[in-house]
């Protein structure tokens, strides 16, 4: 079987070592002059096609970001660790602010279908607004079957073995090709985009495209009404035995 | 001739332009420049400055995240047991860090100086001992040899050092002279098809782990330091011992000792370059070792800033974090005012060297800016945790002893003066 044609998802979202601060308005977070990188899980997902490529199970990778200008640094950076091209789905920054799984789902699966992707691999969700819905609505539309929480990702025969990390454990299933799978966090441990790879990274194509060159609307199905601060944690209380704490809770009314 | 529209790339841009412009004014034509996109990313110019080109800023990053999680967690360690670290120069390797600047046909990274220097300070943020051997290798190994050696040469000499799996070394320094490198008391004298080396180095960096080093000894005596020749040793070898590894205030995870030549036989051909070039080659070797230490001195300087404004900002006294006072903020102002000063100078440095000019004044004032930031900053680091400064607990103190070392190897800060005034005289000459 030749190998598969792998579609990737990658968000820029704002850098996860960041203190992340609210707009005194209360519309959203600051992101101006702040620093941004790919999201992490994506990371992942980009490491496992680059993988599955140096293993030939893939033939070719493509790359896929929608949202403002800045986000073509993100697909350099796939492009660094191994990617073949990319495309990127432009939006203008204040539509980015109110983009949703939902679109981005219909971009990605309208994509796929163009491009005739085999697997379509996202990170399990963002870590900025930790939706985790963008891989399922996209197997969704395009009625594919879906592997998500993807912790171990096997040939078996013409399909998948996929390894999911679940709340009881760790479950085991077998996908038909073509598939969404989306990655969790022990999946893979991204390599390091190598100098000669970012050097050979600005030679290869990344084209951009708009939201309505895939006929998808992307005006906002959601209002934000505002963003606050989480409050502020308040001192707990020590016990000394379990018999005060239970006394504790039972006071309290929670036992 | 009657274009309305011309296409001009790259570094000559300013220089061409302004010719045309001036001839077409005499021809009263007028002429749009259109400069091709791609080209913005190689124009040796100032802009460059102020915002870095994509693939420096990716491979700054690409560093900083192998800096975060592979480095600064074991910095400490190996500063602590002296231990030359083996596994990360080979990773380092792997990312293309060993051979920064020797071209992609020759196996090496294929990037400029600009992304040397930046690497430079990236790797010496998380541990500066690493990025001694990192420049030891790039600038002053890997440096003449790219630039001198024979194809022969470079198939022994300079291929199996590019991935991190060997490291070389330069020996000029000598017990008798640091400074006075044109006092070079090694001997080399020709024995048929072998040249003879005698003599000891001394400080030389990677002593122990090298597998080659490009030595410097007298040919002809007579013609003093334009009687020194430049040659490349494999080690270990027949002749060539090891010195004692010296115990020092910092760097202490490089090894620093002396080559003792005795009776030392190489073969006749592993003479790099021509007789009496020697000198030459150790000079222009350290004019660009130089933009590699100002990137190590930068990346000490960054490291202890950093970790001053961390403490500060958290450090509660009189009733307010230690962040909120004049005096702190009067420190970590000049602090990054040094910081990045000597930043832009060791930019505008490696921006000339990339760009085939002349730069040896600019190096010179990179390096000792460079390590002047690096020793201030470490020392107000320490003013500013207090105590805490002054334990093994936090990195203040190992910046502080990482700092000292910059003011003093390749060129102490009195010769780069010497160095800079030389070339002033020479630009300002009275007529």
């Amino acid at each position: 079987m030749s190998g598969f044609r792998i579609l990737v998802g990658c968000k820029r979202v704002i850098d996860y070592a960041v203190k992340v601060r609210v707009k005194p308005d209360k519309t959203g977070v600051v992101t101006e002059g702040v620093k941004h990188s790919m999201n992490p899980f994506d990371e992942i997902a980009v490491e496992e096609a680059v993988r599955m490529k140096e293993k030939k199970l893939a033939s070719e990778i493509i790359a896929v970001s929608c949202g403002p200008q800045q986000c073509q640094e993100t697909l350099r950076t796939a492009l660094a660790m191994g990617v073949d091209r990319a495309i990127h789905v432009i939006t203008e920054p204040k539509e980015y602010e109110s983009m949703q799984p939902i679109h981005v789902s219909k971009i990605l699966s309208k994509i796929a279908t163009e491009e005739k992707a085999d697997l379509v691999i996202v990170g399990k969700q963002a870590i900025d607004d930790d939706c985790n819905q963008t891989g399922q609505m996209t197997a969704s539309l395009l009625d594919w079957p879906q592997a998500t929480f993807a912790s171990k990702i096997e040939k078996s025969n013409g399909d998948l073995s996929v390894m999911r990390e679940i709340d009881g454990g760790l479950e085991t299933i077998k996908v038909k090709v073509p598939a969404v799978l989306t990655s969790d966090l022990r999946l893979n441990e991204p390599r390091y985009a190598t100098l000669p790879n970012i050097m050979k990274a600005k030679k290869k194509p990344l084209v951009t495209k708009k939201p309505s060159d895939y006929g998808v609307d992307i005006t906002p199905r959601q209002e934000i009404v505002s963003v606050e601060d989480p409050p502020v944690r308040q001192a707990g209380q020590k016990v000394e035995s379990v018999e005060e704490l239970v006394t504790k809770l039972k006071e309290a009314g929670l036992v | 001739m009657d274009f309305d529209s011309f296409i001009v790339e790259g570094l000559k841009t300013t220089t061409m332009a302004a010719m045309i412009r001036c001839l077409l004014r005499t021809s009263q034509t007028s002429v749009k420049f259109v400069v091709r996109k791609e080209s913005l990313q190689n124009a040796r110019s100032l802009s460059s400055l102020a915002d870095l080109p994509e693939t420096h800023k990716m491979l700054q990053k690409s560093c900083r995240d192998f800096v975060d999680n592979e480095l600064i967690p074991i910095a400490g360690k190996l500063d602590k047991e002296h231990t030359y670290p083996k596994d990360v120069i080979k990773k380092m390797g792997e990312l293309g860090l060993m051979s920064v600047d020797v071209p992609s046909e020759e196996g090496g990274t294929g990037l400029d100086y600009l992304a040397y220097a930046i690497a430079m300070e990236e790797i010496s943020r998380g541990c500066a001992s690493t990025g001694c051997i990192m420049s030891v290798n790039n600038s002053l190994y890997l440096g003449p040899i790219n630039k001198w050696a024979t194809p022969a040469q470079k198939e022994v000499f300079q291929e199996p050092y590019l991935h991190g799996d060997r490291v070389g070394c330069f020996a000029l320094s000598e017990p008798g002279n640091g400074s006075d490198a044109g006092a070079a008391s090694t001997v080399a004298t020709l024995d048929g098809d072998s040249w003879i080396l005698n003599g000891t180095k001394s400080w030389i960096t990677n002593g122990y782990e090298s597998e080659a080093t490009v030595v410097f000894a007298t040919t002809d005596k007579s013609q003093k330091h334009k009687g020194i020749s430049a040659f490349l040793v494999p080690k270990p070898i027949a002749g060539l011992s090891l010195g004692k590894k010296e115990d020092k205030l910092g760097i202490k995870a490089t090894s620093t000792c002396n080559l003792i030549f005795e009776d030392c036989r190489i073969p006749r051909e592993n003479l790099l370059g021509e007789p009496g070039f020697g000198f030459k080659i150790a000079m222009q070797t350290l004019d660009a070792g130089r933009i590699g230490i100002a990137g190590q001195a930068l990346g000490i300087a960054q490291a202890s800033f950093e970790c001053a404004i961390e403490y500060a900002q958290k450090r509660m006294a009189f009733g307010s974090p230690i962040s909120k006072m004049q005096t702190v903020q009067s420190k970590l102002a000049d602090m990054e005012l040094r910081t990045e000063s000597a930043r832009l100078l060791t930019y505008k440095a490696a921006l000339l060297k990339d760009a085939g000019k002349p730069y040896t004044k600019e190096a010179a004032m990179a390096k000792l800016a460079a390590s002047e930031a690096a020793t201030f900053c470490s020392h107000q680091a320490i003013q500013i945790l207090g105590g805490m400064g002054y334990v093994t607990d936090m990195p203040a103190e190992r910046h502080y002893r990482d700092a000292r070392i910059t003011e003093i190897y390749e060129g102490t800060s009195e010769i780069q003066r010497l160095v800079i005034a030389g070339n002033l005289l020479k630009e300002y000459h009275a007529s």
